[in-house]
């Protein structure tokens, strides 16, 4: 995590990238968009960060946009670490 | 300078592009040539050289020396051939008695005014004024010249007015009056080939001389930019590289690849034994057909830098000093430390940073270390903080990455944009041919929040420049495409046959709202409606129209969102596949490219094929004998997260410096610091070694055999010209590391590092270092349907199939002004410095760039107190550095700019954590900042030069 960040909470950063994956993604046809932000997720964020994700997501999903929570299901949840 | 080493020869005068052909008779042989060719011309190409001076190849005749004449039966006089085109059969003939007499004539009027010290000029054996002497049979000169401007007095003893002293104020080459002939090849070289204009001929008849502009009296204080062109095209000893005045002449040429920028030039190494004499562009290089910019031709100079590094160290603690060891035992010192790593915290907490510098075979081994020793796909690249978004946009868009032209295609363009790149600083053999083409009419739209060189310099001045605020980059493509479609400027023909016509309607409704017009975003983006719909006609209907862009694009939150509106602006108006047009990403360093498409990103391996994909995996493992993981790695921003979390914890740095070129410092320092091994592979202890427990020594370009692939997809080959002064080429060092973890390579040449790249992976299918040597460059892709590459991309349909069209919703960055950051700052680079400097800081090029600088408006200036050359201080909610200011209206009001080729500013302090929304592509050209008067460094940069000072210490040897 940043030092400075300009977000709060250990998984604030995460969040924030998710959000703005999101905000990208609200501009397509929305199940296109769902479908697109969670194959995103999927190719590029390496199973950590996806693991945090779902720490977010299991916990509620506070902070996360609709589109991310909506994605949720379609995202890989990652094997336990290595 | 002319070339007796590797002949090329010198026609006389450039190539005619006419289809039409032209039979002759020159000398009794037909020659048949094209139309528009010159009589000089066509007789080289039979063999026959007439004499001459004041012309050669790279620039048009002049028609002056009138050393060149000629005689055509049925025509009256001695026409210069230089300047006389052929005419269809005519008879020339090229010596006769006349002719010689004339001939002489003319070569006894330049040596009369000519010091007679051949045998100790620097040009001795490599001067064309010796030559002619030679070719005419001079043989005595019959008069003495009373006025000379070679005589330092005259015969009484007076000084000769005329007499003008060497100026040796460039580092790299000097100038030398009494030597010249006043060809003005020079001249015509600076304007014609590079187009900057900094030199003219002064006076007329005998008092005319050569000189560095009215203004000034030197050439290091004139507008020279020290690209040489004019020391290649000088025929005598008059401009001359200081080197071989040093040295004296060459014995041999290489042809290599400059290992500096994304453009790739071509090189002669000439070399002395293994002394390097001078590095000249090679005339048959295809990116820069024979010229170069400062960097390439002249700063090598770091390659045998006194700091450099020549033997691995080692230490436990980076407090310690480093201590240095045997290849042997650094191997094995590494090698302990990573599979401790690897046993203690997992197969996922190592992993390495792959070289935009280093050669493709060299980073196609290094993210092989990772995939198949260290069994995990945690590689990066320094591409990561450039052009990771021109990836994925044009990937999404037009199903691949690559850039769809050649250079060449600049010829056929009509309209240019450019847009947040200065190709004038960081492509600069690029700008010079796009600023041709724009002196021969074609138009340029510009879009930087900065008046760059490409708006106005000598010459050149942008039809357009839209000076946009930092960071509305998708609000001025959008709109130029509102325009464009609500004015009904799009090419329909095209988009129906080779776009998906329904997305393109969707595209078409989004971009139409209102909220999307010129006007609406006017506020947003500071930029003139009407200045953004007059660009937009341009570019839809001026003709041929290509954009280039650089890291101005892609350094943004929304930099992907801005790479698909540059494809969909293309699309739309069909100017993508063929020449002449297209989307143009200008790549920084040398091989970002090449690192690229060698596998060098954590979700995909070589030749851009994502990691989940199981028949990509399985030749991978074929090859590699391994079992590949199948989810994506760590990026580099991944990597110091997870290393600050304790998760990641060994690193090998090839050739990168990440400490120093990505953003938010105080964050990559406390990553690397909680790391237990960190490798750093590089020529010099570096700002990341600050923070290493192991250092290999690299090589240079000049030391290493292998290829580089330039922004146009060129594979170029690099060729070692003397041994590793280090020892090992970094592919050795590699192989090494990664046998010493078990690896067992065996490679002993990179051709076959080669081999297992074209096995591999389709694009390079066709590519062998044996097609390298006879075509001298490929364009990938390169494969059984394309065998000699491909220059142009998606001729007949686009890679993806049909060309998608891809909605771009401008979202502001959260980076935003406020009461206590109220300005705006964007980063670039300069002409004379190369990235983080390592290389350039370390050559006379700091003759030019001492230090970074803060640009800032005369009005944001005078509120704050500050005046030019004053220490200000610049803070960001990151950080905060102190450099000095400079007051220009090349940057609006609101807005700051800054270089960060210096470690000493640390201008990465101030950068903030923000990224790419797609790439996490760090946002370096949108900082919020606060300029005020300073007087020193700030204590940051006094704590950094402190522990930089003390981690650099090495023990002396026992
Ligand atoms: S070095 Fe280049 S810029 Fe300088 S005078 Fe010569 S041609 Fe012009
Ligand atoms: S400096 Fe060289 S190229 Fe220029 S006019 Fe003199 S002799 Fe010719
Ligand atoms: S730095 Fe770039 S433009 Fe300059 S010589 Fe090297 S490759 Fe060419
Ligand atoms: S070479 Fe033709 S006039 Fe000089």
């Amino acid at each position: 995590m940043s030092l400075n960040a300009p977000h709060e909470g250990p998984h604030a950063k995460l969040i924030y990238m998710a959000n703005q994956i999101a905000k990208f993604m609200e501009s397509k046809p929305h199940a296109e968009g769902v479908e697109l932000l969670a194959s995103h997720i999927n190719d590029f964020w390496e199973p950590r960060m996806r693991r945090h994700l779902f720490e977010v997501l299991d916990a509620g999903g506070t902070g996360l946009r609709p589109l991310v929570l909506e994605a949720a299901s379609k995202i890989k949840r990652p094997a336990l670490a290595a | 300078m002319k070339d007796f080493i590797i002949p090329d020869r010198d026609f006389g005068t450039p190539a005619a592009k006419s289809k039409q052909m032209v039979t002759l008779n020159i000398d009794g042989f037909d020659v048949t040539v094209p139309e528009g060719t010159s009589i000089m011309r066509a007789a080289a190409e039979i063999g026959i050289s007439v004499p001459k001076l004041c012309a050669t190849d790279s620039i048009d005749a002049f028609g002056s020396c009138r050393l060149c004449l000629v005689e055509i039966e049925g025509r009256n006089g001695t026409p210069a051939s230089c300047t006389t085109p052929v005419a269809a059969g005519i008879k020339v003939h090229t010596q006769n008695s006349k002719l010689k007499q004339l001939r002489r004539g003319v070569m006894e009027l330049y040596i009369s005014d000519h010091p007679l010290d051949c045998l100790t000029c620097s040009a001795n054996g490599d001067c064309e004024l010796q030559d002619m002497a030679g070719a005419v049979g001079l043989r005595d000169v019959r008069y003495e010249a009373i006025d000379t401007h070679f005589k330092v007095k005259d015969n009484s003893g007076v000084a000769n007015p005329n007499y003008i002293p060497r100026d040796d104020s460039n580092p790299y080459f000097s100038y030398d009056p009494q030597k010249c002939i006043v060809c003005s090849r020079c001249v015509r070289a600076c304007e014609e080939v590079q187009g900057t204009f900094a030199l003219t001929i002064e006076g007329r008849g005998f008092d005319s001389r050569v000189s560095f502009g009215a203004k000034t009296d030197n050439a290091l204080s004139s507008d020279c930019v020290s690209c040489g062109a004019c020391v290649q095209a000088c025929p005598t000893a008059t401009l001359q590289e200081k080197s071989v005045i040093e040295i004296g002449t060459p014995e041999r040429s290489v042809i290599t690849t400059c290992a500096y920028c994304g453009v790739g030039c071509s090189f002669k190494a000439e070399m002395r034994g293994d002394e390097l004499v001078r590095m000249v562009p090679y005339k048959h290089g295809k990116a820069n057909r024979g010229h170069s910019c400062v960097k390439g031709r002249f700063a090598y100079g770091y390659a045998s830098h006194k700091d450099r590094i020549l033997n691995p160290m080692i230490r436990d603690s980076i407090n310690d000093p480093w201590k240095e060891v045997s290849w042997t035992e650094a191997m094995d010192f590494a090698a302990a430390k990573m599979k401790g790593i690897q046993t203690k915290y997992g197969r996922q907490s190592v992993g390495v940073i792959t070289s935009s510098r280093c050669t493709n075979e060299e980073a196609y081994l290094v993210q092989k270390l990772t995939r198949a020793v260290f069994m995990n796909n945690n590689t990066d690249t320094c591409a990561r903080v450039c052009h990771s978004p021109t990836g994925y946009g044009l990937g999404q868009t037009l199903g691949t990455s690559a850039g769809t032209q050649d250079f060449d295609s600049v010829e056929h363009t009509d309209v240019a944009i450019v847009i947040g790149a200065n190709p004038a600083s960081g492509h600069p053999v690029f700008a010079s041919r796009l600023k041709k083409r724009i002196r021969q009419g074609a138009k340029l739209i510009v879009i930087d929040p900065r008046r760059t060189e490409m708006v106005e310099s000598a010459h050149i001045r942008a039809a357009h420049h839209l000076a946009l605020t930092p960071g509305t980059n998708v609000a001025i493509v959008t709109a130029l495409a509102h325009v464009i479609v609500t004015e009904g400027l799009f090419d329909a023909a095209f988009i129906q046959d080779r776009c998906d016509w329904d997305e393109f309607q969707d595209y078409a409704e989004f971009v139409s709202q209102p909220q999307n017009s010129p006007e609406a975003v006017e506020m947003l983006t500071g930029v003139k409606a009407s200045e953004v719909r007059a660009a937009a006609r341009l570019y839809a209907t001026g003709g041929n129209a290509a954009i280039y862009y650089g890291l101005g694009v892609t350094e943004h939150s929304q930099g992907s969102t801005t790479v698909i509106g540059i494809a969909n602006l293309a699309m739309m108006t069909g100017n993508i596949g063929r020449p002449g047009v297209g989307v143009n990403p200008l790549r920084g360093q040398n091989n970002v490219q090449g690192s690229c498409d060698m596998g060098s990103f954590p979700h995909e391996l070589p030749g851009y094929r994502h990691v989940k994909g199981d028949a990509v995996r399985d030749i991978f493992e074929k090859a590699w004998g391994v079992q590949i993981d199948p989810e994506p790695g760590l990026r580099i921003p991944n990597m110091l997260d997870a290393a600050v979390e304790g998760t990641f914890k060994g690193l090998y740095c090839q050739g990168e410096d990440i400490l120093q070129s990505d953003p938010d410092t105080k964050h990559v320092a406390a990553g690397l610091a909680a790391m237990e091994c960190v490798i750093v592979h590089d020529l010099f202890l570096n700002e990341t070694a600050n923070y290493a427990h192991v250092f290999f020594p690299g090589s240079t370009f000049l030391e290493k055999d292998g290829t580089f692939t330039n922004a146009e997809r060129r594979i170029n080959r690099v060729r070692k010209v003397m041994a590793p002064r280090n020892g090992y080429a970094d592919w050795e060092v590699t192989q090494m590391f990664a046998n010493a973890m078990g690896g067992n390579w065996t490679y002993t040449h990179p051709m076959q590092i080669m081999e297992e790249i074209a096995l591999t992976t389709p694009s390079f299918a066709g590519v062998t270092y044996e097609k390298l040597e006879t075509m001298g460059s490929i364009q990938w892709p390169c494969n059984e349907k394309a065998p000699e590459g491909t220059p142009l991309m998606h001729v007949d349909g686009f890679v993806r199939g049909k060309g998608k069209f891809i909605n771009t919703e401008y979202v502001a960055t959260d980076e935003k002004t406020g009461p206590r950051f109220p300005l705006l700052l964007t980063t670039g680079r300069i002409l004379s410095q190369y990235n983080v400097g390592a290389q350039t800081r370390r050559t006379p090029n700091v003759a030019w760039h001492a230090e970074d600088v803060l640009e800032i408006h005369p009005h944001d200036a005078e509120v704050r107190g500050i005046k030019d050359g004053d220490f200000v201080r610049l803070a960001s909610r990151s950080g905060n550095t102190s450099l000095r200011a400079t007051i220009t209206d090349k940057v609006n009001p609101g807005v700051v700019y800054t270089t960060f080729h210096h470690p000493d500013t640390q201008a990465n302090v101030i950068t903030t954590d923000f990224s790419d929304w797609a790439t996490n592509c760090p946002e370096y050209k949108v900082t919020a900042v606060q300029v005020s008067p300073s007087n020193g460094p700030s204590e940051w940069q006094e704590e950094y030069a402190a522990q930089a000072t003390k981690s650099r210490r090495i023990a002396a040897a026992e």
